[in-house]
């Protein structure tokens, strides 16, 4: 199995230049690969699949009567990105969030952007994900948005561009930590070989930073996972978490509002929860609250949250500030906060509620992905280059109609890496989704991230609801490799013979 | 802990061990047909009224033979005790404590589940045995990994004593398809296929080396004696409500020979039955009365924890 006849047509390649050869990193891992016997890196791509099976890593799909879990397609090859990219990248978004966080605080109490003029009113308090339930509310440290997935993604330049901030319960951090641990089972020497950054101690930073978030006072804090339950379908994901945090997974039911305080139902009654890190919908954490016909959950929570007796991560109401429209505006919301230009850049984005943005809109559908705002997971989307004159002129007629609800970017020519096809490697496209803690000390981003990848060939599209993958990514180390030293032990007793 | 989780965690073993125990009933019922001449056509019906579900069986299949009554007990997702449908449920429970249990206890009730549902009806039953084999293997295998991955505290406890339940209710009903095959034909009591059934029955029970060691002869009351009354062999209905007790002691706190709650109660009034029980009252009730009457007691112990610990 080599590489010798894959070509990048034209593509930014993650792993090759443009004239064929492995970018700087790579190198170590293609010549490992070309190394291989024939067919022994189909043999180890199966075994991957089949111990991803086995571990029960799968996601439920939606409308199955046979409720069929599938694995979430894993490509053995991994992406490699370079120790100065990463360096950058991690400022950027370390950048992003503390903006974007005391842009969320700013919203719900002074609203200072606003009063400023940076940002318009009524496009900020019409955004689907603005709880009028969170005004006046003083989370912890004052800290909103805790966990964070970016959706990065690089152009034909090789310029990486903030796509997506995915503010509210952004998954797929699971798949990183199981797909890094399945790598190093099938793939031993060539990991060894690499010198990666480890991603192994995300549970415990994300405990760390859940802890920290206690109401004052209290000693040991009780954390749970809150799910919505295990038909949801990112479920493995809340479990594994909880798992490899060691604290208890809830679903609704096992929690209420008693005496203002939240509380868990267990076999000797009921005990004291003060941290949730809830991957339950805003819509649905308090019927009082929020959705009053739903059914998942604990009256009297937000009311408990705003009284200070427990702390949720994320915040409720953190969805204002990943809202497409308001994307729009992020470069001015750092320079407003921080007075710093952004260190990554926004995809440029075109908001159909501006007079001249929308008219470029309509008159270049054919060259636009157009993207409504409140849809997410690659659904509502136009792909204009890829679409039809009916679907373009649909979209036309939809932006006229609605155009708060429309955003338009350039279709960026997303950047490649091979994919073991068969018996062949194939360029297919990718995004970079890495996750950050805000913590109240500090500020931490997973070394890499969620690289998912088009599986079908030609699609810009890399939502596994619609065939999309996933790939290890690797970072690499700024020095080289180098495993610890061992330290030797006394010898184990044997029988006497 | 949660009493959501207890109860999961209470349920996933209870279901692995019935699962193991309708491969014992079959097993031990196909061997003894392969016994008896021209038994195959009359002996599965009593099987399928010792499992308890031979109402749903007459709706769904009418008369029992050897072919409906394996597809029935084995892959039959409308019978809710069906191997299959246990070994399902098993991991349903399992996936919602995933985070409780270890990794590698999630990962034999999911290889479990996999292997379970991908045999097909028609290869599997080429070699029944080893099918069965294989399906109390994996049992005993998540019984293991549980015992040296998992914490040993509450929630342990919980899945222990569900498993002791089931299995206490489960071998006197392996108990009764002995009492069911030989009703219709009582010449065979004594007769050398007597002894024959009475070996399958233990090794269905895997108690035929551990029985020889302890009593030698193949003796009717010592094969009763020793599945109901053992305190020392792990599948003897004894020894199991012994250990369900430690369990439940372990949950409540309670000393030992004390209670705190109905479950309690009524698990050591039984334990107390079977300490100071001998053969003799067991043969003056008569077998299948007894067993019967053993296992109404089992499942108000098991209402009673569901009652006490799993809905508050």
């Amino acid at each position: 199995m080599r590489f010798d006849g894959y070509d990048t047509e034209g593509f930014y390649d993650e792993l090759f230049d443009p004239a064929g050869k492995p970018r700087a990193g790579a190198d170590l891992l293609i010549e490992r690969i070309n190394g291989l016997p024939e067919t022994e890196l189909q043999r180890r791509q199966k075994a991957a699949e089949h111990a991803l099976l086995n571990l029960g890593i799968t996601f439920n799909v939606y409308s199955d009567e046979a409720q069929t879990e599938k694995i979430f397609p894993f490509d053995i090859v991994p992406r490699i990105v370079q120790a100065s990219e990463w360096d950058v990248l991690e400022k950027g978004l370390k950048q992003r969030i503390n903006a974007l966080n005391t842009f969320i605080d700013d919203i719900y109490n002074a609203q200072k952007i606003i009063k400023d003029g940076v940002i318009p009113k009524d496009l900020v308090l019409s955004a689907d994900g603005f709880r009028e339930a969170c005004i006046g509310v003083e989370p912890p440290c004052g800290i909103w948005c805790h966990i964070t997935g970016t959706d990065l993604v690089r152009d034909g330049s090789g310029e990486f561009f903030v796509l997506e901030d995915n503010l509210r319960c952004p998954s797929g951090v699971s798949y990183v930590l199981e797909n890094r641990l399945i790598m190093k089972r099938t793939f031993p020497m060539v990991f060894d070989a690499c010198s990666v950054q480890p991603v192994t101690d995300y549970p415990s930073r994300l405990l760390e930073m859940l802890q920290e978030m206690a109401p004052p006072g209290v000693r040991a804090p009780v954390v749970v996972v809150w799910t919505p339950g295990i038909y949801n379908s990112a479920y493995f994901e809340h479990s594994f978490l909880a798992q490899q945090m060691g604290v208890p997974l809830v679903e609704g039911g096992d929690l209420v509002v008693h005496r203002g305080e939240v509380m868990m139902r267990t076999t000797k009654g009921l005990e004291r929860v003060d941290v949730i890190y809830r991957r339950v919908d805003d819509d649905f954490m308090d019927p009082k609250a929020f959705r009053p016909d739903s059914l998942l959950g604990v009256p009297g929570l937000m009311k408990a949250y705003r009284k200070g007796k427990v702390a949720l991560a994320n915040a409720p109401g953190t969805g204002v500030a990943d809202d497409k429209a308001v994307y729009a505006y992020v470069p001015e919301i750092i320079k407003y906060y921080l007075g710093e230009d952004p260190i990554i850049n926004n995809v440029p984005t075109y908001a159909c509620w501006r007079e001249d943005d929308r008219k470029y809109v309509l008159e270049n559908l054919d060259k636009l992905v157009v993207k409504a705002v409140n849809e997410s997971g690659g659904y509502g989307m136009l792909i204009g280059p890829h679409a039809t004159a009916a679907e373009r002129a649909e979209f036309a007629t939809r932006i006229k109609a609605k155009p708060r609800t429309y955003i338009a970017q350039p279709t960026l020519a997303l950047s490649r890496v091979p994919v073991l096809m068969d018996d062949h490697f194939e360029g297919r496209h990718v995004d970079l989704r890495p996750y950050i803690l805000f913590g109240a000390k500090s500020t931490y981003v997973l070394p890499g991230g969620l690289t998912r990848v088009a599986l079908k060939k030609g699609s810009l599209v890399v939502n596994s609801s619609q065939g999309g993958g996933s790939k290890d990514t690797w970072v690499l180390n700024h020095e080289g490799g180098s495993s610890p030293e061992s330290t030797l032990s006394e010898q184990s007793q044997s029988q006497e013979g | 802990m949660l009493s959501r989780v207890a109860n999961s965690i209470y349920w996933l073993n209870r279901y692995i061990e019935r699962a193991e125990n309708v491969a014992r009933f079959i097993d031990a019922n196909y061997h003894m047909t392969l016994d008896i001449p021209d038994s195959a056509s009359t002996q599965w019906q009593p099987l399928i009224n010792t499992t308890g579900d031979h109402e749903l069986f007459a709706e769904l299949y009418g008369e029992a033979n050897q072919e409906n009554s394996i597809e029935f007990l084995v892959f039959d997702r409308n019978n809710p005790n069906s191997i299959y449908s246990c070994v399902r449920a098993a991991r349903e429970n399992a996936r919602s404590v995933r985070e409780y249990i270890s990794s590698e206890m999630w990962e034999q009730i999911n290889t479990f589940y996999l292997m379970i549902n991908s045999a097909a009806r028609d290869t599997s039953m080429d070699l029944p045995h080893q099918f069965f084999v294989d399906i109390m293997t994996a049992s005993h295998t998540f019984i293991g990994i549980t015992d040296s991955t998992m914490d040993h505290g509450e929630g342990w406890h919980f899945g222990r004593m569900g498993r002791m339940l089931e299995r206490a209710d489960k071998t006197t009903r392996i108990l009764d398809v002995k009492y069911y095959i030989l009703l219709p034909s009582v010449d065979y009591v004594g007769s050398s296929y007597d002894n024959l059934l009475w070996g399958a029955l233990l090794r269905s029970a895997s108690a035929f080396e551990m029985y020889r060691k302890r009593h030698g002869r193949i003796n009717p009351d010592k094969i009763v004696e020793f599945l109901l009354l053992d305190p020392r062999f792990p599948r003897a209905v004894h020894y199991s409500i012994v250990t369900a007790i430690i369990s439940m002691n372990n949950i409540t706190g309670s000393p030992r020979g004390t209670f705190a709650n109905k479950a309690e109660q009524k698990l050591g009034r039984l334990l107390a039955e079977f300490n100071f029980g001998s053969l003799d009252e067991v043969f003056e009730i008569g077998l299948h009365e007894y067993l019967d009457q053993t296992q109404t007691r089992i499942n108000e112990v098991g209402a009673a924890v569901q009652n006490n610990f799993f809905s508050p």
